[in-house]
């Protein structure tokens, strides 16, 4: 079977022989854009600029730059900081906000040739899975424009997979890369906590979130994030990476491997639970050993992530006042500072709004010991046990999401059904592993997307076996209208 | 200060490490004096969306060495927290800092330290960013305020003690010496901000009270002087004391109570997972304090131990940069008798000469010239009067002891010409010798006088008992 990666590769490498040119990528790009956006609704902004930053690509490249991705088209979710570009986060509280900087994430890539597409919309400030919590309404599935993206980098999945532009960056805090990616047929990839600088993202929850790529392939997400990944002094949390490229050794296969299937996340027998029992059995026939694994603080690990990451919420969300900048709330008449603030923070949606009561009421006096204390204990317990896991196989398998690609509308009233859905996901988010979504077949004309958890900074062997399983799946099926 | 029962007072001090070249999180300046409002900062330090805190390695070891100037002992890792309250002058709405309720993890506790002559005990020592700055534009009763953020993110300690004061005055020696221990390291205490102390006070083990808004370190004594008063005068008539905040009123020179519910705020502390746990290695934190400048409560223990000197010269001689330099290197090698002697000329008779820092930076005392003026009063042949007099000389024109009055008007003077300048001055002074006849008190007067007369060369015992003998001559 031809190998389905490396799309993004060979494109780089034709800009670099001069048989291509960024100018004509992005105009593709903003073509595209044009044609499927009015309905898909993926951008917040676009960038005005994008052609003509193209050209300037092109100049570096004839001038013999050596450019490590002249005429990537990128698109980013609009809570990640792009210099001159608006970032909303999908918020009434950030209107008109433009940060004066690039994230490190864009500043390599922007340093390598990439032009920069559009800000994505998403769930606002990234709380939620559907995109459908945005300021700026909800983007559309390009497999059936009637259902959620997924999310909440939903505008990032529908840019990529409708074919307006070549890789997105998102962020990924409870499976918000991941889930849209499975829901929109593309590889989602959240790094090892710490891979990806920071720097730039704005912040949600910060101890538990990435920056990650979503794109067509395992390759092309490789790709995008070896050029992102490494330490950066901006962010001290960011650890350094090994030697060589993402992409050495990523076809070496899972000859031997141990795959461990995660019991907790098969229940349900859906399409996605049977796309997951298929994706082991492929990878049988590669060579690798399949058991079932329990991960039994599974159960817990929904609870803990939303107490917790409604705690950092609480503090990250706290400055938006209105004073310094977004949306200037500062009214004509006096007005006591407590009750100021409580009026500017009105601007917050729903959802939004509902984290941050929770986030104020789980680390409180007298109530931290009930909420806030027992999420980090979970928390530590849920990362020794699949730190033992990992030490028994090399990578845990699940369904990304439990359930298929719904309807727009028809989830978002209850948010503890909503909450399940990050079942999968929240685990390698709440213990600092990388994890991956695969596509893997479709069901009823929607895709399914597969999970792989590894070990922390083992992201090339992640992707190793990410590669291995999206070689298995034969060839990726597009979305209607999208490029081959 | 009226009597009652013991006053236990305690103090809350932040201390901004001035000399270090940037804040606490970010690359802009700590000194941030005489710049226009908001020159001082960058995405960081006024939080804009995606930005990170940096921690500043140098104001880690400056806190660490604080702490073990302090006494006190440093957990094997740090960690930092955030403290949530919305205050229009945190950009972020939280203040990065630390917290020791999940186990130890700041820069340093449980700390005991030799102050104003007695054990304190240091509870923590711990490092946090410094908010902006509002200014209110015609007074507090301005419809708005100007925030300025060239301070937010200052590195900051605060340094919080055991309620082991007695008495006002303690808790200013205490201060003294920390403004000491902070210019060893590099600091300057003496700017405006740069060293802020609030206060706690209960009597007779009652309710504790939080005096704050409190200018200066005079003023800080005034304000727990006051509250002191205040407290022992409500429980002499049975009104038990709340407690409460109050904040010192400088202009009616009065603690009121702080209108804000500031003890019932719940700052929602959590960890601030952006700064990794910063490890301290026992190496680490033993080469700091071999690296630290000798602090002023190890300066003091030496100069009591080797030297000698009371436990009151030590501390208001080491607790002085300028004053212990020009003492250590005068006693170098010198005789203990000798250098007790240099420092009391030093503490009694110098700092009053030279009590401003323009002052010093024109003296032209030297060190030899000290030590030399200290040989001679212990020798007898310059009194301790006239000591003051030739140091004065000696701090105007530099020079030594022979340039002085002192020095050439010779050795003591003998007693015949103190009995003549006895006799000349009873003569010019009639009123005085007849007071002095009346009350033993004003006897003083003519002692003064007599010593003026013969240039502070008559040894005042001798003067006391011509001017007695005097006296009684002429009843």
């Amino acid at each position: 079977m031809a190998a389905p990666g490396g799309t993004l590769e060979k494109m780089v490498e034709e800009v670099r022989s001069g048989a291509a040119t960024c100018e004509e990528r992005a105009l593709a790009a903003v073509e595209k854009t044009r044609e499927r956006d009015g309905r898909l609704r993926a951008y917040i902004s676009l960038n005005e600029r994008a052609v003509e930053e193209a050209r300037a690509v092109d100049a570096r490249v004839r001038a013999g730059e050596d450019l490590a991705c002249p005429g990537l088209t990128v698109s980013v979710k609009d809570n990640i900081c792009v210099a001159g570009m608006p970032a909303t986060c999908a918020s009434r509280m950030l209107e008109g906000y433009e940060p004066p900087y690039d994230a490190t994430a864009v500043e390599r890539l922007r340093a390598g040739g990439a032009v920069f597409t559009g800000k994505t919309n998403m769930d606002e400030f990234a709380m939620g899975l559907t995109t459908e919590f945005s300021a700026y309404g909800p983007s559309r599935n390009p497999w059936d424009a009637d259902r959620v993206p997924g999310g909440s980098s939903g505008g990032s999945a529908v840019s990529v997979s409708a074919g307006m532009c070549d890789a997105s960056l998102g962020s990924d805090t409870g499976g918000s890369v991941r889930n849209p990616a499975s829901f929109c047929g593309l590889v989602g990839y959240k790094p090892t906590y710490g891979l990806v600088s920071r720097y730039g993202l704005i912040s949600y929850s910060n101890s538990i979130e990435q920056i990650g790529p979503l794109a067509r392939t395992v390759r092309d997400a490789a790709f995008v994030l070896d050029i992102m990944a490494g330490r950066d002094p901006r962010d001290a949390t960011t650890v350094g990476r090994g030697p060589g490229s993402m992409l050495d050794g990523i076809e070496g296969g899972v000859a031997g491997a141990r795959v461990g299937i995660i019991r907790q996340m098969m229940a349900g027998g859906g399409a996605p639970q049977e796309a997951a029992g298929r994706a082991a059995s492929a990878l049988e026939r590669l060579g690798a050993s399949c058991e079932e694994v329990s991960l039994g603080s599974a159960e817990h690990a929904v609870a803990a992530y939303y107490t917790i990451t409604s705690a950092e919420a609480g503090s990250n969300l706290a400055r938006y006042d209105g004073i310094r900048y977004g949306h200037c709330g500062i009214p004509q008449e006096g007005y006591e500072f407590h009750a100021y603030v409580s009026k500017a923070r009105g601007r917050f949606g729903p959802e939004a709004t509902r984290r941050l009561i929770l986030g104020g009421f789980v680390p409180s006096a007298g109530h931290a010991g009930r909420y806030l204390l027992k999420a980090l204990g979970v928390r530590r317990r849920l990362a020794a046990e699949i730190g033992a896991l990992l030490e028994r196989v090399d990578v845990l398998l699940s369904p990304t999401v439990p359930v298929l690609p719904f309807r727009i509308g028809e989830k978002i009233d209850d948010p503890v059904v909503l909450f399940t859905m990050d079942f999968n996901t929240v685990a390698a988010n709440l213990s600092g592993r990388p994890a991956v979504s695969v596509p893997f077949g479709t069901s009823g004309g929607l895709p399914v997307g597969v999970q792989l958890m590894g070990r922390e900074m083992g992201d090339a062997d992640l992707l190793r076996a990410a590669r291995a399983l999206e070689g298995a799946a034969g060839p990726p099926a597009a979305p209607p209208g999208a490029p081959p | 200060m009226s009597p009652g029962p013991a006053a236990a007072i305690g103090l809350e001090v932040h201390c901004q490490l001035t000399g270090l070249k940037s804040k606490l999180f970010c690359p802009c300046r700590a000194d941030y004096r005489g710049m226009a409002p908001n020159t001082n900062v960058c995405p960081v330090c006024v939080g804009l969306p995606g930005t990170l805190p940096r921690p500043n390695r140098r104001a880690v070891e400056k806190a660490l060495q604080v702490a073990a100037a302090l006494g006190c002992s440093t957990p094997p890792r740090l960690a930092f927290f955030r403290k949530c309250y919305f205050y229009p002058d945190l950009p972020k709405n939280f203040q990065i800092t630390q917290l020791d309720a999940y186990g130890p993890s700041s820069a340093g506790s449980g700390g005991r330290v030799r102050s104003a002559g007695r054990e304190v005990g240091v509870r923590r020592v711990q490092l946090e960013e410094d908010p902006g700055r509002l200014v209110y534009e015609g007074g507090r009763m301005s419809r708005g305020a100007l925030a300025d953020y060239n301070r937010a993110g200052v590195p900051l300690v605060e340094i919080v003690t055991e309620p082991d004061f007695a008495e006002p005055g303690e808790a200013r020696r205490f201060l003294a010496m920390l403004a000491g221990l902070l210019r060893s390291l590099g600091s300057d205490p003496s700017l405006e901000g740069a060293l802020r102390a609030d206060g706690n006070v209960s009597v007779g083990g009652g309710s504790r009270v939080e005096v704050k808004n409190v200018a200066s370190f005079h003023d800080l004594e005034k304000a727990l002087r006051y509250e002191i008063t205040r407290q022992r005068s409500m429980a002499a008539r049975g009104i038990p004391v709340a407690p409460e905040t109050r904040h010192w009123d400088e202009a009616r020179r009065v603690t009121a109570p702080s209108r804000g519910k500031e003890e019932d705020m719940d700052y929602r502390y959590h960890p601030e997972g952006d700064i990794p746990q910063i490890e301290v290695g026992r190496d680490e934190l033993a080469a700091l304090a071999a690296a630290m400048p000798e602090a002023p409560p190890a300066k003091r223990e030496r100069y009591e131990s080797a030297a000698g000197v009371s436990p009151q010269v030590a501390e208001v001689l080491s607790s002085d940069a300028y004053c212990s330099a020009l003492f250590d290197e005068a006693s170098a090698g010198a005789d203990p008798g000798d250098a007790r002697e240099m420092a009391n000329l030093i503490t009694t008779d110098l700092m009053g000469l030279v009590d401003t820092a323009e002052k010093r930076k024109a003296s032209k005392l030297t060190a030899p010239r000290i030590a030399e003026l200290a040989r001679a009063v212990r020798s007898g042949a310059v009194t301790r009067a006239s000591a003051r007099g030739a140091l004065r000389e000696m701090v105007r024109a530099g020079g030594g002891l022979a340039g002085t009055a002192a020095g050439r008007g010779g050795a003591v003077a003998g007693e015949e010409e103190v009995a003549r300048a006895v006799e000349s001055v009873m003569r010019d002074e009639p009123g005085a010798a007849a007071a002095a006849r009346a009350d033993p008190k004003a006897v003083n007067y003519i002692v003064g006088r007599v010593m003026a007369a013969t240039g502070g060369r008559a040894d005042p015992g001798t003067a006391v008992r011509l001017v007695r003998e005097g006296l009684a001559r002429g009843a």
